[in-house]
């Protein structure tokens, strides 16, 4: 299936995790510190990690940093609060998608999946990979590859920002709501967090935008929510 | 004074009292209290001395005249007395008060009479002057004492001399008697100026005395008008007000006690504060605590679950029971977190235009309700919600409509544009709410029969759906409806525009 690296201090919940994790298929590394887990990272290669916030030595938000500095891979906070500053302070670190502790494995599953799927290519067929990039502005945008550069040189995008900007390019003009963009690039309920939609686009448009004060690419309509373009 | 760094009311009401005093208040103030009994008392005393000092004054002013003048008179008639033949005739009297008359001209004015036994006045007196020389003088003269009486003729002040005349060798009297009139209008004069400086010199005192009545009233009320001020400022929250004592009357003490009792208070709200924060801070630490073996528990219930079935019935039934009361417990611990993220006030409020409708229908979809509940949601109604705590509130009560009175739930959406309120309402078919339990039901862990069976929920389901529409600035009721069936209805503001808090 595939191979998480589980990053939590507790040992109860690293081992609760781990549990239900291999017993749907997964590949499981644990690591009960922030320094443990970074080290994991190039031996074990994983295709996701579950990252708990309060880590005793170095900071969740650190740790996430780091990864952040040179892969892309995706990142789940497993936070033990869903309504204050961690969250917000863990997406703008990088985070892809956060699950309130305590979870059910099935939850886990599900938004582990959601992520993994963000981060492969589109099922488009043998057409979608013959379809020739598109050009909006100094932004070139593969979807078959999966690939957007600017002035000719490759983006880094986290998962999340890759399905948020293809999903919002795919239709430049049209306005999203918050709740639609949950609903479609993090296959959450309607009523999730919107906080995650806003942090995302920020965190895109300091990659993609030349100026992040007036945004051209990615664009907010007051009261509706994010719409690309038009250029 | 006032120390700085106190939490101070951002809505700086102005209590009762607090108002511009209206005029009629200003008069019975202290102020206007003390003046008036400084100028009184300033008047009072002005008064009493012009009058002590007048009658002082103008007796003796009067006294030295009738001495001067009776001196006179005594010395003029002893010298002039023996020329007077004896018995007198009219003409020798006539003579007699001419000659008295005479010496007294220039000094003294008088105007004398004479006469003998019962005789007639020599010269008599003109017609109108008859009570000008009063009975009494002549009674006493004829029993051979002098006599003095002031009198009024024609509305002037004279002073009636009345003297026996006697034979030097004895002092038997002689029958003879001289009466003289002296005028005292000079002396009136000197009286009325000495009436008039007092009256010149009380007037500018009273009108002085204004000056320290306010003096004074102000030393009285400053303090008072502090310590007024100091109330108001407790009154507004800001209990570190203190007031500056000077002095050591009892202005300055009841100051004084005024800062003890704010210390008082302000350790009393102090230790209040610190020990609800802690209780608060105890509850949300219990949560936090037991959060952690929930989610390894969490975590492999699913597990559990699975293998079940596998297990003998014993250990089946007891692996489905943990499995299950996992699931409450973190619940329960869920609803204990975000209640004490309420009573911190930690509880943000993330406002999104939606369309209200939408939002209600993905919560009845989302729990599989749409077969049992009722919506009336009319398309088209914006507002801006934070959809996860509408979702909450709406779930919380549909969920208790469903528990409590039983398919179908009736959800309604309405929109009053002109008012600028939505009402959200939730009513089912059941047996309603007991009257005696309505006004509890948003209270925590309440139960509502005396058996306190566990219900369903947590018990605190309620009371976060009333918090999340406070959060809203919205209100919630709940009722009865006449045709049976409870019903509840969430009240919120109807904003649109805008995409941020």
């Amino acid at each position: 299936m595939s191979r998480v690296l589980l990053i939590e201090d507790d040992r109860a919940v690293r081992e609760g995790v781990t549990l239900t994790l291999r017993r749907r298929g997964h590949e499981v590394e644990a690591a009960a510190t922030g320094e443990a887990g970074l080290a994991a990272l190039g031996a074990f290669r994983p295709d996701l990690i579950l990252l708990d916030l309060m880590l005793p030595d170095v900071s969740g938000f650190e740790v996430c940093r780091r990864i952040r500095a040179t892969q892309q891979l995706p990142i789940i906070m497993l936070t033990a609060r869903g309504d204050d500053i961690d969250v917000v302070l863990g997406l703008e670190a990088g985070a892809d998608d956060y699950i309130v502790k305590p979870a059910r494995g099935e939850v886990l599953e599900a938004r582990i999946r959601a992520v993994l799927r963000r981060a492969a290519p589109a099922d488009g067929g043998p057409e979608a990979a013959a379809r020739p990039a598109e050009v909006h502005g100094d932004l070139v945008v593969d979807r078959a590859g999966l690939v957007v550069t600017k002035h000719g040189k490759d983006l880094a995008l986290a998962p999340s920002e890759m399905k948020l900007l293809l999903h919002l390019s795919a239709t430049p003009g049209r306005v999203h709501s918050r709740q639609q963009l949950l609903e479609h690039v993090w296959e959450h309920s309607y009523h999730g967090d919107a906080r995650l939609v806003d942090a995302c686009v920020m965190r895109l448009r300091t990659k993609v935008e030349d100026s992040t004060r007036s945004p051209r690419y990615i664009q907010t309509v007051r009261g509706f929510g994010y719409r690309f373009g038009p250029l | 004074m006032r120390r700085f760094g106190a939490r101070r009311p951002d809505d700086r009401r102005r209590p009762a009292g607090a108002r511009k005093p209206a005029l009629r208040t200003l008069a019975r103030g202290l102020r206007a209290r003390l003046v008036v009994a400084f100028l009184l008392v300033a008047a009072l005393s002005a008064l009493a001395t012009a009058a002590l000092t007048f009658r002082e004054a103008r007796t003796a002013i009067l006294q030295r005249t009738q001495d001067t003048a009776v001196n006179a008179l005594r010395g003029q008639v002893n010298s002039q007395a023996p020329d007077l033949s004896y018995p007198p005739g009219t003409a020798g009297l006539a003579k007699f008060a001419a000659n008295l008359n005479r010496a007294g001209e220039a000094a003294q004015h008088w105007v004398v009479h004479v006469r003998y036994g019962d005789g007639p006045m020599v010269p008599s007196l003109r017609p109108g002057e008859d009570a000008a020389i009063g009975t009494g003088v002549r009674k006493k003269v004829q029993a051979g004492i002098a006599a003095v009486q002031r009198v009024e003729t024609e509305g002037r002040p004279w002073l009636v001399i009345g003297l026996p005349v006697t034979f030097s060798n004895n002092t038997k009297p002689s029958g003879v008697e001289v009466f003289a009139r002296v005028p005292l209008r000079e002396d009136e004069a000197n009286v009325q100026a000495l009436v008039d400086a007092a009256q010149s010199g009380a007037l500018p005192a009273v009108a002085l005395a204004v000056v320290p009545a306010l003096i004074a009233a102000g030393g009285v009320l400053r303090p008072v008008r502090e310590l007024r001020r100091g109330a108001q400022r407790i009154t507004e929250g800001a209990l570190d007000t203190r007031l500056k004592v000077t002095g050591r009357d009892e202005l300055a003490e009841l100051s004084r006690t005024f800062n003890g009792m704010a210390a008082a208070l302000e350790e009393n709200v102090a230790e209040l504060r610190r020990m609800e924060a802690n209780a608060r801070r105890f509850a949300a630490d219990v949560s936090h605590e037991l959060r952690t073996p929930l989610a390894a528990m969490t975590a492999v219930v699913d597990v559990l679950d699975e293998d079940a079935a596998t297990l003998d019935p014993d250990t089946a039934h007891a692996v489905r029971l943990i499995s299950e009361e996992t699931g409450k417990l973190a619940r329960m611990v869920e609803d204990l977190m975000e209640i004490s993220r309420f009573d911190a006030g930690a509880a943000a409020l993330h406002l999104d235009e939606v369309d209200v409708a939408e939002t209600v229908r993905k919560t009845l979809q989302a729990r599989n309700w749409q077969d049992e509940v009722e919506a009336d949601l009319p398309d088209g109604v914006r507002a801006r919600l934070d959809t996860r705590r509408i979702d909450v509130v709406v779930a919380n009560l549909v969920g208790n409509a469903l528990r409590h009175g039983g398919a179908p739930v009736h959800v309604a959406v309405r929109a009053d544009r002109t008012a600028e309120r939505l009402l959200i309402e939730v009513a089912d078919q059941g047996p309603g709410i007991d009257p005696e339990v309505l006004p509890h039901v948003f209270d925590r862990f309440y139960k509502a029969d005396a058996a306190r069976v566990r219900s369903e929920g947590s018990g605190l389901g309620l009371a976060i759906t009333l918090e999340n529409v406070r959060l809203h600035h919205g209100t919630i009721r709940a009722a009865n409806r006449p045709g049976g069936g409870a019903v509840f209805t969430v009240d919120l503001p109807l904003r649109t525009g805008g995409d941020e808090e």
